[in-house]
């Protein structure tokens, strides 16, 4: 399956750009570079989806544990969304409003 | 890969496609590939209503190999998972039947609002409430050694919220 993970350093951010689809295969590889993250001190992240072709509620689950996790750090998570289906289940779930969204990259990690 | 080939039969007015998975996460995406095929057989499906059935069945398959792979009775845990879809006049029928021991929904325990701190405590749970949206009518039926989901699908994509 289609699935990658790149990190970048944007001044205080730490870019995860995910390409490919987010499922029960491939959500692991994600939670786990997102803990990894996390666990070394990098607070401030942002995850890029503009690439993820789809995304279902196991996705969502990583995100949620990731936010959750930042918090109790003090910081913060944004997400980067263009596509409207992806944009969808964060719609209907609700959690566009948990979660910071924007569609253009400069405006998440200015 | 080690989904089984897809049956597809006439049956009247009705076609009917069959996918037979192990239970694996990474088949989950044939799963969705098959049905989204399937739903392209119909033209009354737009694109943004294929999406919902594809996220249906990718839900509905993902809780199946879960319940499956939990169960770890032995012989069980390797016996294959069977996604249907029959397509009607513009309906479309999905059932997904897994022997992960049987599911009662009515256990299912609400979330709390997306407002509250607390919904962070809440990394699963998602699937159901999102296949019951998605779908116009979902039905948990017992078959032998665990459950049949039947999802019924119009053609009109979902606008709603959970909850």
């Amino acid at each position: 399956m289609d699935f990658r993970l790149e990190v970048s350093e944007r001044d205080a951010w730490s870019i995860v750009a995910v390409s490919g689809e987010i499922d029960v295969a491939t959500s692991p590889r994600f939670r786990e570079r997102l803990i990894e993250l996390i666990s070394t001190g990098n607070h401030r992240i942002v995850v890029d989806l503009r690439w993820v072709d789809f995304i279902d509620s196991t996705g969502l689950g990583v995100l949620i544990g990731a936010l959750k996790r930042l918090r109790s750090h003090e910081g913060e998570l944004r997400l980067v969304i263009d596509d409207p289906r992806v944009l969808k289940i964060f719609d209907i779930t609700g959690l566009d409003q948990v979660f910071e969204i924007d569609s253009v990259l400069d405006t998440a990690a200015p | 890969m080690s989904a089984e080939p897809i049956a597809s039969v006439s049956d009247g007015d009705e076609e009917v496609i069959e996918l037979v998975i192990p239970p694996r996460p990474d088949v989950v995406s044939v799963a969705r590939l098959v049905v989204g095929a399937a739903v392209a057989m119909d033209p009354a499906f737009d694109e943004e209503r294929s999406a919902d059935l594809r996220l249906a069945a990718s839900e509905a398959c993902t809780n199946a190999i879960e319940a499956q792979l939990a169960r770890r009775t032995g012989h069980d845990d390797s016996r294959s998972i069977i996604l249907r879809c029959s397509l009607g006049r513009e309906r479309i029928v999905m059932t997904v039947q897994d022997h992960g021991g049987g599911f009662d929904p009515d256990a299912l325990v609400a979330h709390p609002e997306v407002t509250d701190p607390a919904r962070l405590d809440h990394e699963d749970g998602l699937g159901i409430p999102l296949i019951r949206l998605l779908s116009d009518e979902l039905e948990f039926r017992d078959s032998p050694g665990g459950t049949t989901v039947v999802m019924t699908f119009g053609p009109r994509p979902t606008t709603g919220r959970i909850g």
